[in-house]
């Protein structure tokens, strides 16, 4: 077939307005078959901003002041560090960045003692942690303590919270370390998520009962993607306190939590309103 | 009987304390390796473990397990289903000289499929290790292994593409519309595979049923796959949902599998469970595997192993339960395991040429994360190799942006390229549904059709009038 020199060099996509709804590259159009020029460079905006997002280092002292202020709290947050000294190291070693470094364990042992809390329980510590988007961390832990306190403080039934903590280079089962340490019965850690390319201010929550250093996956809960364009920080707020409660309730985390409270088929959240297909409409 | 290796090299000598420990040592530098303990110490030392490893016969590895016969089901795999008829072509061999006879003239493709059941994941692996990427993409390219469900796969000069429609919320139009948009750009041969976002058995049966339609409706030659647990999809045949493929992430040790819920009988429960509903029209294979490097070591189930040797026994768990695909995530699991594009094209192409010589049907998620050293000029580099390789199939996803599992693999563009630079088609019965379809214009110069096809330009005016924004 001959190539009619009239026709356009970049060919859009007649169904390209079915990107309104969903997140997905959809249609892109093509030069050829590859990818027109102005959603190549999309693409490598996209890349170049979640590549910075792990790079970024989490800026501390603003953290501590915001969270200060936001929650009204008497004692600035516990600044904490793993083991993993840098980035690089972290990215290398998941191990290190899942235990205190020396000087860190042995700030908490003495802040404990000093506050002559170290007898105390509390029944829970929330530790925030940058992991692998510190910009996550920065923009959204703070909104999202405010509606925690707020859903807490307002319970029938009473919270003690352990001092709160901020950890840099830090891994999800550096919680429970933590949260061992501070004799709490329940421990969150709220951490910057592998950034997506559409995601990369992607909050992770992650509680552990009765947390102790050496636990796997399996004891914890999770509570993915909490960002203003992913799962609203309310809603996530909701939904951990729940958790929480039942966590209490049960005694246990992880796993056997789980399977009791999922089974349910996601449809109420379309972001199209539909839970018809399109496709096969008749 | 276990024994220890010695040689000497100019002044120094080196020792091997294990053959674990040799296998490791000889293995090209990688992040996990080193996360485990294992890499070797210096280059040198890499080099003299090759060539320690080059001047082993292969018999070795029948006689001693890596992983205790006693501990390890899949070892007790490995060396129960071994076919010594088919190994005797290549019994007298070392390890170096199985390197020479690959690359030979001798081994064509017909007799490479004659010894793939006498061949060990250990001795391909220890062959590997050997040998350069352009050795591995030519011995891979003389396997042969073709599956089939509703269509072929892994026909000479054929490259399919798993169309991966994934959504964060699992929102039926949000999968819709990337069905569409993957199946207008010939995508969707290998299979029509989601990862579910919320992972349990109602949720799963939403997405069959939904997948199945659509299939249906067209009269498409290929098949759906959720990418739930084994158990789910149990669960889901009971129920009678319209279950194709049954999926599985799968490890090289008993304990990694453990780590993820199943061992074998679930396999072997699950592959007579999907073939008993007769839902394939030209071929019974009903498996989906994933795999990758790193995923034993991750599940602290590694055995002191390294993470290329564990990958391998992985294929031995595929190959016993007749997959249609098996896919390795090479770049998924991170720069600890993988540190950068150099390591995760060396491991895409080892895993590839150890799964076809083992005569498991082989795709790559060719992909990376963005912490990870890797950018999309990688991957370009890893799908050419791979298209060269002759590897059954790759992802197609919108953009390369998978939305809910936050990681880039190949686009829908990515595969047609790759189809057009090398000349490489469907599946010859896709294929001609694509050109049924009017989806091309001509399909055998990939030239796509610029006007929507008919059939789909009525189905776009069902479309929800007005999206709501922010979810």
């Amino acid at each position: 077939m001959a190539h009619d020199p009239s026709s356009p060099i970049v060919v859009e996509n007649p169904w390209e307005r079915l990107n309104a709804f969903t997140d997905a590259r959809i249609g892109l159009g093509r030069a050829g078959v590859s990818l027109p020029t102005s959603k190549l460079l999309a693409f490598q905006l996209a890349h170049a901003q979640a590549q910075d997002a792990v790079h970024y280092p989490l800026d501390v002292e603003v953290l501590s002041t915001e969270l200060t202020q936001a929650l009204d709290l008497s004692e600035a947050p516990l600044r904490l560090h793993s083991h993993a000294q840098d980035r690089a190291m972290y990215l290398q070693r998941p191990d290190y960045g899942r235990r205190l470094n020396d000087e860190s364990r042995e700030y908490l042992r003495e802040h404990l003692q000093q506050a002559a809390v170290s007898q105390q329980r509390f029944d829970l510590a929330v530790v925030v942690v940058d992991g692998l988007s510190a910009l996550a961390v920065q923009q959204n832990s703070s909104p999202f303590l405010s509606a925690l306190y707020q859903m807490l403080s307002s319970d029938s039934a009473d919270w003690q919270l352990a001092p709160l903590t901020i950890v840099e280079q830090g891994r999800v089962a550096i919680g429970d370390e933590i949260g061992g340490l501070l004799n709490a019965d329940a421990v969150l850690v709220m951490i910057g998520e592998r950034p997506g390319l559409s995601s990369p201010d992607s909050l992770g929550l992650y509680m552990t009962w009765a947390p102790e250093p050496g636990l796997k996956d399996d004891r914890r809960n999770c509570i993915s993607n909490v960002r203003p364009a992913g799962l609203q920080i309310e809603e996530a707020a909701r939904r951990f306190f729940l958790l929480l409660k039942e966590a209490r309730q049960l005694k246990l985390s992880g796993v056997k939590l789980k399977d009791r409270s999922e089974d349910d088929v996601l449809e109420g959240d379309s972001a199209s309103g539909s839970t018809r297909n399109f496709l096969v409409a008749e | 009987m276990a024994q220890t290796y010695h040689t000497t090299v100019g002044s120094r000598s080196y020792r091997f304390a294990s053959l674990a420990e040799l296998m490791a040592k000889a293995t090209p530098p990688r992040s996990g390796d080193r996360l485990a303990g294992v890499m070797a110490e210096s280059a040198e030392e890499r080099v003299v473990a090759q060539m320690v490893l080059a001047e082993l016969p292969l018999t070795t590895f029948l006689n001693e397990a890596l992983i205790p016969y006693e501990e390890d089901e899949i070892t007790r795999l490995i060396m129960d289903d071994h076919d010594a008829n088919a190994f005797a072509p290549i019994r007298h061999l070392t390890v170096g000289d199985f390197r020479n006879w690959l690359l030979s003239d001798h081994a064509t493709s017909d007799v490479l499929t004659e010894v793939k059941a006498g061949i060990t994941p250990e001795m391909a692996v220890a062959v590997s290790k050997l040998m350069r990427n352009q050795d591995l993409i030519l011995v891979a390219k003389k396997c042969r292994v073709t599956t089939a469900f509703r269509n072929t796969i892994g026909l000479p000069g054929r490259l399919s593409t798993r169309l991966q429609p994934n959504h964060p919320t699992d929102d039926v139009t949000g999968i819709a519309a990337s069905i569409l948009d993957g199946l207008l750009y010939g995508s969707g041969d290998a299979v029509i595979g989601i990862n579910p976002a919320t992972d349990n058995v109602a949720q799963s049966v939403k997405l069959m049923r939904l997948m199945d339609e659509v299939i249906q409706k067209y009269q498409i030659p290929t098949q759906s796959c959720v990418l739930t647990h084994v158990t789910n999809t149990l669960e889901a045949i009971e129920q009678g949902a319209p279950v194709d493929l049954v999926f599985q992430s799968i490890g090289g040790t008993e304990a990694t599998n453990r780590s993820f819920g199943f061992d074998l009988s679930t396999l072997a429960e699950a592959e007579a469970a999907a073939q008993s509903l007769s839902r394939g029209s030209v071929g019974r294979n009903v498996m989906y595997f994933e795999t990758g490097q790193g995923s034993s070591l991750s599940a602290d189930a590694h055995h002191g192993l390294d993470q290329q040797t564990c990958e391998a026994r992985a294929y031995a768990v595929a190959r016993k339960f007749n997959p249609l695909l098996v896919n390795t995530v090479v770049g998924f699991i991170g720069p600890e395991y993988l540190f950068d594009g150099k390591e995760i094209t060396r491991a895409g192409l080892e895993d590839h040429f150890c799964g076809k010589l083992l005569g498991v049907p082989m795709g790559c998620d060719v992909c990376y994360t963005n912490h990870a050293e890797a950018d999309q000029n990688d991957m370009d580099n890893l799908l050419t190799l791979l298209g060269v390789a002759g590897c059954n199939f790759i992802m197609g996803i919108p953009g390369s942006d998978d939305i809910m599992l936050n990681y880039q693999t190949t686009s829908f563009h990515d595969a047609l390229y790759a189809r057009r630079v090398l000349g490489l088609k469907a599946a010859p019965e896709f294929e001609r549904w694509l050109e049924e379809m009017q989806i091309f214009q001509d399909v055998s110069t990939h030239r796509l059709n610029d006007q929507l096809p008919a059939a789909f330009a009525n189905s776009l005016r069902h479309l929800p009038k007005e999206p709501r924004h922010g979810t």
